[in-house]
């Protein structure tokens, strides 16, 4: 976080958290880029279990995939609010990012248990390892920015946090939202476009 | 200690820690163990990483020289040929992973903040936590030598060769894992310097003024943050499948063996950069102060730097030319790769050309700043030949890539290594390693390292294949070409690179129990770290410096007499850092050193042991991880002023920085 001795706001005019989180991120595109390269290449893999095209629920998916677009325009309105120094907005938007979050994991996890039950298990085809692999990966991200989301309310609440407020709000909006538009990207390739 | 108060040497600064996490009280000590344990400063920091590496630099030296051990004759009974495949595993896997790398880390933590004129990193806590994961990550991996073995698969670990048919022991699991936490010390300190180069540089120093290590550590940090993801995802995939049963890499579900190679090739090239180009920073730096010469060409060692990271990207599959890529891949990555040798040569040149015409003085870090341009040319000419596909194709898996690869790696990244050892001994330590013992130690690593690798180009052309763990009297052939005389003589190599080596360890011994200092500036050297005291203090500078000049250090020393045009000494160091003591801002606060680093590192081995063993332990760790989390995330990095009410003094505290 930010500190005395290394707030200023040096050569590039933004400050050294907010470029950290930037860099971060930027490390983030490869892993997922990893990722997603490996489920490209195996999507179509398919020795025993079901297909993609037998188990997929678009309709199902669509839904829970524009929830989580919609996190982000609250997780926006939460950044505008601590801009404001509104604490009780922050408050209430930042929550309920968290539970519009809560709700994709939520789905995901209710995706998989019907997947599994359709057959397709972590061991049952190259397809099945790259596809729980890929957005496993996606659902741990966004689990961990619901856990940011809720600690910041904490604090806010406790009002202790070190640092500007509203930076670190934006901070995390900004994993925020490259985590949602990965799922973009996510719900394209693997759901939308046909093996 | 966080404050440095001044110019009140009788009052003490009385230091009352807030509790963090409503917990534990902030460390305090400024001596001491603690002091090192829970430290952030970037140079203690430096140290702690140089000597990690310098302590896995033997390990992964006594493996090598096992290795050698059992091929010096023949039928050699040294190893078995499982404990023969762990050894050269660990031998790669500690030299790349645990020395090479944290010995720039090192050098960069500790020369990078001073070079560009900063009191510290941009991150002080996540620079200590970087530097505990790479230490519990080192010590996880060489953990299970004990514990079933070790990795055995070679360090590029081809899949399915390292699924669990073929290596059954827990080795690559902890490979795998120690691997990934050492990987989250690299990508944080990529972070952290990025950070640090773009925010933290002194008033005027723009990027074209900046030192040349500072901008070669810069490119490889950024070749980290892209390529250490990749490996990453890498390392999962194989532990997916080594514990969970995923099917990445199982053929006989329609798996592409290649995947691991595409995966870990994209990490590995630029990988190899990343081990290279701190070492052409460090003789960057050194060559123009033994040569009295600017840099030859500074924007072309510079922008040939930045070409390297960026056409490292694209030269991979030169890694798996045999692998049978079909030839527009093949003859892609050729060219791509003959192409990269440009911006190499540009370089070499470049240092050539600083030596033109200057007053050569040879000193050790200048012998070794040389060896490094004679000796990475000839790896790097060797690894021309690879890069013509044909020819590579008799090449792959033989002696003669063994032979390329200790060229570039010690050739080129270890003499660099110690090249900055002899230069910056003084800077760090305060006292000049003796020239006499480092001249035996330059030409016993110079003769070793010769009579080891060299030879390996004619074993690889004759046909010994890597990781061939015994030959044979009666395949060794006969006459001058023949195995056996080769494989003896890069034997007897090794010893002596290994006496040279020693020698530097005994200089080391030595030169702690010299009593003499060594003067502020015995090189008349060029870049901002030369301006601060031998060792440098706490804050670095008294003042931070206002830049004007690339070598800027050298321009406040000297000038130009208009008359003569020849550059005349107008100050000295000591009269240079004695007006900045003059000058010295009254209060500067630093951040605070913190319990929570050690902590969150301490976490992650245990979940990997977890993963191995048992998920209760995972948890356990899990755990640790959360706690440290947010312990750190609730203590502001830099102590609040109240902790530091210096009740003999109410002099009101003036932040600077």
């Amino acid at each position: 976080m930010t500190d005395v001795a290394h707030g200023h706001v040096g050569g590039t005019g933004i400050s050294n958290v907010k470029l950290g989180m930037w860099a971060f991120l930027g490390s983030e595109c490869l892993l997922f880029g990893g990722l997603i390269s490996t489920y490209m290449l195996y999507r179509g893999r398919v020795t025993g279990g079901p297909r993609p095209s037998q188990i997929f629920d678009i309709p199902f998916t669509s839904v829970s995939s524009f929830v989580l677009l919609m996190s982000s325009l609250t997780m926006v309105l939460a950044v505008s609010a601590a801009h404001k120094d509104d604490d009780r907005k922050t408050n209430l938007w930042l929550t309920v990012t968290a539970l519009l979050g809560t709700t994709f994991v939520g789905g995901q996890v209710y995706e998989f248990t019907a997947f599994y039950k359709e057959g397709l298990g972590f061991s049952t085809s190259l397809f099945g390892s790259s596809f729980y692999t890929l957005t496993g990966f996606h659902g741990v991200h966004v689990t961990v920015g619901i856990i940011m989301l809720m600690s910041l309310v904490g604090i806010l609440t406790r009002s202790s946090m070190p640092g500007k407020k509203a930076e670190v709000v934006e901070i995390v909006g900004l994993y925020w939202h490259f985590v949602d538009i990965v799922w973009i990207i996510i719900f394209t390739l693997v759901y939308l476009i046909p093996v | 200690m966080a404050i440095i108060e001044r110019p009140t040497p009788a009052a003490p600064v009385v230091v009352t820690p807030t509790e963090t996490y409503g917990l534990l009280k902030r460390p305090v000590s400024s001596t001491g163990w603690r002091s090192w344990v829970f430290t952030i400063d970037h140079k203690k920091l430096g140290i702690m990483y140089a000597v990690t590496a310098m302590f896995f630099f033997i390990v992964g030296g006594i493996e090598a020289l096992l290795i050698r051990l059992q091929l010096a004759a023949p039928n050699g009974k040294v190893l078995n040929a499982d404990l023969y495949n762990q050894m050269f595993t660990m031998h790669a896997t500690t030299m790349v992973f645990l020395f090479i790398m944290p010995m720039a880390a090192g050098f960069a933590n500790y020369f990078l903040p001073l070079q560009i004129g900063a009191r510290d990193v941009a991150f002080p806590r996540l620079n200590a936590f970087g530097f505990w994961s790479l230490l519990f990550g080192g010590i996880f991996l060489n953990l299970a030598w004990f514990l079933g073995g070790a990795a055995d698969g070679g360090w590029f670990m081809y899949a399915p060769n390292s699924g669990p048919v073929f290596s059954p022991s827990n080795g690559v699991n902890f490979w795998a894992l120690g691997l990934q936490i050492a990987g989250i010390a690299s990508l944080t300190s990529a972070i952290n310097l990025i950070i640090t180069v773009l925010n933290m540089r002194a008033p005027g120093m723009s990027l074209m003024k900046m030192p040349i290590f500072t901008w070669m550590i810069t490119v490889v940090q950024f070749l980290l943050l892209f390529a250490v993801p990749v490996i990453t995802v890498a390392l999962f995939l194989l532990m997916f499948q080594r514990n969970f049963g995923a099917r990445f890499f199982d053929v006989a579900a329609g798996a592409d063996p290649l995947l691991w190679q595409h995966l870990f090739w994209i990490f590995g090239h630029p990988e190899v950069y990343i081990l290279i180009l701190p070492s052409f920073g460090i003789i960057s730096e050194v060559l123009p102060v033994f040569s009295r010469k600017p840099l030859f060409g500074y924007p072309f060692v510079v922008f040939s730097g930045a070409a390297i990271g960026f056409v490292g990207w694209g030269v991979w599959a030169h890694h798996m030319f045999a692998s049978g890529l079909g030839p527009v891949s093949v003859a892609v990555f050729s060219v791509a790769t003959m192409a990269i040798a440009v911006p190499t040569g540009v370089k070499i040149i470049n240092w050539t050309l600083t030596m033109w015409g200057g007053k050569l003085w040879f000193t050790t870090a200048m012998k070794f700043a040389i060896g490094l341009i004679v000796l990475f040319t000839v790896g790097g000419l060797s690894g021309v030949t690879h890069s013509i596909a044909p020819s590579d194709t008799q090449q792959t898996d033989t002696y003669y890539i063994v032979a390329h690869f200790h060229y570039v790696l010690f050739g080129g990244s270890v003499l660099g290594i110690f090249a900055g050892f002899y230069y910056w001994w003084p800077k760090v330590f305060g006292k000049m390693l003796s020239e006499k013992l480092g001249s035996w130690n330059f030409w016993l690593m110079i003769i070793g390292l010769n009579l080891t690798f060299g030879p390996m180009h004619i074993l690889g052309l004759q046909g010994q294949p890597r990781r061939m763990y015994q030959w044979t009297e009666a395949r060794a052939g006969e006459g001058f070409f023949n195995l056996a005389f080769w494989n003896s003589v890069a034997s007897i190599g090794s010893f002596i690179l290994a006496i040279g080596i020693l020698i530097f360890l005994i200089n080391v011994w030595v030169t702690s129990r010299n009593p003499q200092r060594a003067p502020l500036d015995p090189w008349d050297a060029r870049s901002l770290e030369w301006m601060t005291s031998n060792p440098p203090k706490e804050h670095n500078f008294d003042v931070i410096p206002t830049v004007h000049h690339l070598d800027e250090f050298f321009h406040r020393k000297y000038e130009e007499d208009e008359a003569t045009h020849t550059m005349k000494q107008i100050t000295t160091a000591e009269d240079l850092i004695a007006e900045q003591e003059r000058n010295a801002d009254r209060h500067i606060h630093m951040p605070s050193p913190s319990y929570w680093p050690i902590v969150l590192a301490f976490g992650l081995p245990v979940i990997a042991f977890g993963l191995i063993y048992s998920y209760l332990i995972a948890v356990v760790g899990g755990v640790i991880v959360l706690f440290a989390a947010f312990g750190w995330a609730l203590e502001s990095s830099t102590a609040p002023e109240s902790d530091f009410e210096n009740p003999n003094s109410s002099a009101e505290l003036v932040k600077h920085d």
